[in-house]
């Protein structure tokens, strides 16, 4: 399946979000999730199912003003 | 001592957390400034989420309170996206609203910050909007639901200091119920003492002390200018005069001549 993650195009056989952020060796409760614009909460992405071409925003705590 | 929305702080030093030369240093400025809020930002990154854990980390050890922005946002629906992603990671509905309209001078998109705060207030944010020191936006914004307010003194990061001293005074006069913090635009401790001595309750500042030769010692010196912008405010000062007067009684005088 195609996904762009962080704004990049990637192949990935992940059929959830929580199942693609643990492929991505991405860890922590500090992260914060976004599909096609939509906000999705920690405790969703478990059953949150991934589609072709899904756009995917995987953030987290950066130095800011 | 400042309120925002419900919160007492004691501190009028609100510290932005980007540009330090290392995080020791951005750990100590936090500390000699005795500041009770922090800025932080949200950011894609491809270390799993471990730099910024290491990073969110570093800052609750800091016992500060977190001020999530939104900076960068361009947009009404980015705004208010990543708003409610701040909150997810933060845990608070506090969140400083951007909503950036020119490239060049990092001015709000007026217009789009209203109608963003609008949609955050309604879904239970606490915004501190990054506006204008247009009278009419902050009177928007107020009516949007937003009880504090945050005008810029000059563009972000130019260090010039207080551009338009009577419109920010004209804010103050026209809401004297509202916090108000000047945000952006502030270089060097006597900036910060003026717009304190408008009357304004807080600053917030990132440029002016994380670019300083010693960020650490900057951050001092602005919390000590603030103090006494505030005690100046309060102890209430002279307006200025065109003509001298004298100080030494005339009555008395030794004539001379």
């Amino acid at each position: 399946m195609r996904l762009i993650v962080n704004g990049e195009p990637q192949d990935n056989g992940a059929s959830t979000l929580s199942e693609l952020l643990t492929s991505l060796d991405y860890e922590g409760d500090w992260l914060a999730t976004a599909v096609n614009g939509e906000l999705v909460h920690r405790e969703d992405r478990q059953d949150c199912a991934l589609n072709d071409n899904d756009r995917i925003e995987i953030l987290s705590p950066m130095q800011g003003g | 001592m400042p309120t925002f929305y419900g919160v007492d702080v004691e501190s009028r030093l609100l510290l932005g957390t980007a540009r330090y030369p290392s995080p020791a240093k951005l750990s100590e400025a936090v500390r000699q400034s005795e500041t009770e809020i922090v800025t932080v930002s949200l950011r894609r990154e491809a270390a799993g989420g471990r730099n910024g854990g290491a990073f969110f980390e570093m800052i609750r050890g800091l016992g500060v309170r977190v001020l999530p922005n939104t900076a960068g946002c361009h947009g009404v629906s980015e705004a208010v996206l990543t708003a409610k992603m701040a909150r997810e990671v933060f845990a608070t509905n506090w969140i400083k609203l951007e909503v950036i309209g020119n490239h060049d001078t990092l001015q709000p998109d007026v217009f789009g910050l209203v109608e963003a705060a609008r949609i955050l207030t309604g879904e239970g944010f606490e915004v501190f909007p990054y506006t204008t020191d247009d009278l009419v936006v902050a009177e928007r914004l107020v009516e949007a639901g937003c009880k504090v307010l945050m005008p810029w003194c000059a563009p972000i990061g130019s260090a010039a200091g207080p551009l338009n001293p009577s419109a920010l005074r004209a804010i103050r006069a026209h809401f004297p119920e509202v916090p108000l913090i000047v945000d952006a635009g502030i270089g060097r401790p006597s900036h910060a003492t003026a717009v304190m001595e408008f009357g304004f309750d807080a600053v917030l500042l990132n440029t002016a002390v994380a670019g300083a030769g010693d960020p650490v010692a900057m951050a001092s010196a602005f919390a000590k200018a603030i103090e006494a912008g505030r005690q100046a405010y309060e102890a209430g000062m002279l307006e200025p005069r065109d003509m001298a007067v004298p100080s030494t009684p005339v009555i008395g005088k030794a004539v001379f001549a």
